[in-house]
C-alpha cells in the first residue's frame, strides 16, 4: 500500500491549522490519559462509580449469554450422567454404609461443639447469605482478575463482602452498582486472603499470582513446611471472610511460600453466593454535636 | 487487486454513518471482553486495539489523531485495566504507527502486520506494567496473549477491509 499523502494540507491555512489542531488534541488525549492513570494508580477507588455505571449496561447481555452458555454446556453432562447413574448408585450405597459410623461420631462432636461454645458464650456471627447470583463475565483481556456479579446494592450487596462458590472461596466484592458488583477474584495479583491449614490450624496468607494459582505464604517465623496436598481454609482473621470456607490445595512443596490451586475454578464458576462480611468494621463515631456558640453579651 | 465495481445507481453511505463505522467497530471490539468468557487467565486478545490498528494501517484517514484517546477511555471502562492506561497507550501506539509510516515508503501487508505487531506488543507490555505489580506471575500468559493478538491481526484487517469496502465508495 502506498503511503497516504492525504494528510498533507497543501497551502490552505485553514487545512494546515485544523491538521495541527488534531495533533494537539491527540497529544492532549495522551496527557489526560497519563493523568487519569496516575490518579487511578494512587487512588484505585476513584473511578468506581463510572465503571459501575458502564457495567450496569454491559451486564444484562452477558447474563443472557452466560445462562444460554451454561445450558448448552450442561447437555453433555446430562447425557453422560444418564448412562452412569446405575453404577454410581451402587457405589454411593456402598459408601453410605461405610460412612454411617463416621456420621454418628460427627453428629456427636457437633452437638458437643454447640454446648461448649454456649459455655464459652462465644460471640459468633452466622454466615448470612445476602444474594445468590451469576458471575457473568471476567476481565478476559487484562492481567488483573476481576469478575462481574449479576447482583448489586438493590439485592443488598455491599463493598467488601465475601463471595463463595459451590467449591470454595471466589473473592470479595470490590464495588457495587445498583444491579452489578465487581468481584476481586482470589487469583488476582493484588488479592490477599488470611487462611489456615486444616491439618493443624497453622495461619498463612493466600496471595493471588495472576496465573490462576495462589501463593500460600507464611506469616509466622516457625518452621513452615508446606507439603503438596495441604488444604487451606479461610481463617476469618481481618473480619471479612467467613471462617472455614475452602480456599486452595498446595501443589508443590515449599518452605516460605508454595503455589496452590484454588478450589473454585474461575473457568467453571457461574453461581456465586454473597455473604455478609464476617465482622464488618464498626460504624464511624458520630460527629460531635456543635457546641452552643457563646451568645454575644448585650451591650450595657 | 481490482475492487469490484459498485452497482451503477447505488448511493454511497452518507458521510455521518461512514465516519461512525470505524468508531463503532472499535467500540464493539472493546465490548468483546464483557462477554461471558469466564477465563482463569487473561488470554483474550485486545480486540478493540486490533480493530483500531487495522483501521489506522489500512484506512489512515478513517480515525482522527484524537480518536484513540476516547476509544481507549471506553476500553478502560470495560476491560478492568486502570483508567487511563489504554487512553495513553493507544494514543502512543497511534503515534508510533504514524512515525513508522512516515519512514516507510510503499509497503505490503506483511510490513503493516509487522508494524501492528510492534504496536500490540508495546501496548500490552505497558498495560501489564500499569495494571499488575512486578511480582505477579503474569508474564508467560502475557507473551501468549501477545502472540495470539498478533496472529489475529490479519483477521481484524480482513474485517476492517470488508467494512471499509462497504463504507468508502
Amino acid at each position: 500500500m502506498a503511503p497516504s499523502r492525504d494528510r498533507r494540507p497543501g497551502f490552505s491555512r485553514r487545512a494546515q491549522y485544523s491538521l495541527f489542531l488534531t495533533y494537539i488534541l491527540g497529544i492532549a488525549g495522551a496527557v489526560v490519559g497519563g493523568v487519569l492513570l496516575a490518579l487511578s494508580t494512587f487512588n484505585p477507588v476513584a473511578f468506581n462509580a463510572v465503571r459501575a455505571a458502564v457495567a450496569e449496561l454491559t451486564a444484562p447481555p452477558a447474563a443472557l449469554l452466560a445462562g444460554a452458555g451454561s445450558q448448552l454446556a450442561s447437555v453433555p453432562d446430562a447425557i453422560a450422567s444418564h448412562f452412569q447413574v446405575r453404577s454410581e448408585n451402587r457405589e454411593l450405597r456402598a459408601r453410605l454404609n461405610q460412612a454411617r459410623g463416621a456420621l454418628l461420631a460427627g453428629r456427636q462432636a457437633q452437638i458437643e461443639n454447640v454446648r461448649l461454645r454456649r459455655l464459652l458464650t462465644l460471640r459468633d456471627r452466622l454466615p448470612e447469605t445476602i444474594a445468590a447470583a451469576r458471575i457473568v463475565s471476567t476481565s478476559a483481556s487484562s492481567t488483573r482478575r476481576f469478575g462481574l456479579l449479576n447482583a448489586g446494592s438493590f439485592q443488598g450487596v455491599a463493598d467488601g463482602q465475601p463471595v463463595t462458590g459451590p467449591e470454595g472461596l471466589i473473592g470479595r466484592v470490590l464495588y457495587v452498582g445498583p444491579d452489578t458488583a465487581r468481584v476481586l477474584l482470589i487469583t488476582d495479583p493484588e488479592s490477599i486472603v488470611p487462611v489456615r491449614r486444616t491439618r493443624d490450624g497453622r495461619p498463612a496468607l493466600a496471595a493471588g499470582r495472576g496465573d490462576g494459582l495462589v501463593d500460600i505464604r507464611t506469616i509466622d517465623t516457625a518452621d513452615g513446611r508446606f507439603r503438596p496436598g495441604d488444604l487451606f481454609v479461610t481463617s476469618g482473621t481481618g473480619g471479612i471472610f467467613v471462617p472455614g470456607v475452602p480456599v486452595a490445595r498446595v501443589l508443590r512443596a515449599g518452605t516460605d511460600s508454595a503455589p496452590a490451586r484454588p478450589f473454585a475454578r474461575p473457568d467453571s464458576l457461574d453461581v456465586a453466593l454473597v455473604h455478609r462480611a464476617f465482622m464488618p468494621p464498626p460504624p464511624a463515631p458520630p460527629a460531635p454535636a456543635p457546641k452552643p456558640s457563646p451568645s454575644p453579651t448585650p451591650e450595657p | 487487486m481490482t475492487l469490484p465495481a459498485r452497482p451503477l445507481f447505488k448511493e454511497p453511505l452518507p458521510p455521518g454513518r461512514a465516519r461512525l463505522l470505524p468508531w463503532a467497530s472499535v467500540l464493539a471490539g472493546s465490548l468483546a471482553t464483557t462477554l461471558p468468557w469466564n477465563a482463569s487467565l487473561g488470554l483474550l486478545p485486545p480486540l478493540g486495539l486490533l480493530m483500531m490498528l487495522a483501521w489506522r494501517l489500512l484506512a489512515p484517514l478513517s480515525l482522527r489523531v484524537w480518536a484513540p484517546a476516547l476509544l481507549g477511555l471506553f476500553d478502560d471502562l470495560v476491560s478492568g485495566q486502570p483508567l487511563g492506561s489504554a487512553m495513553l497507550l493507544w494514543t502512543l501506539a497511534f503515534f508510533l504507527v504514524e512515525a513508522l509510516e512516515a519512514r516507510s515508503g510503499v509497503r505490503d501487508f506483511a510490513q503493516s502486520w509487522a508494524i501492528a505487531a510492534v504496536a500490540i506488543a508495546l501496548a500490552q507490555a505497558g498495560g501489564r506494567l500499569f495494571a499488575s505489580p512486578l511480582s505477579a506471575y503474569v508474564d508467560g500468559v502475557l507473551v501468549i496473549q501477545i502472540i495470539l493478538s498478533v496472529l489475529l491481526f490479519p483477521a481484524a484487517a480482513r474485517l476492517v477491509a470488508w467494512i471499509d469496502l462497504k463504507r468508502a465508495r
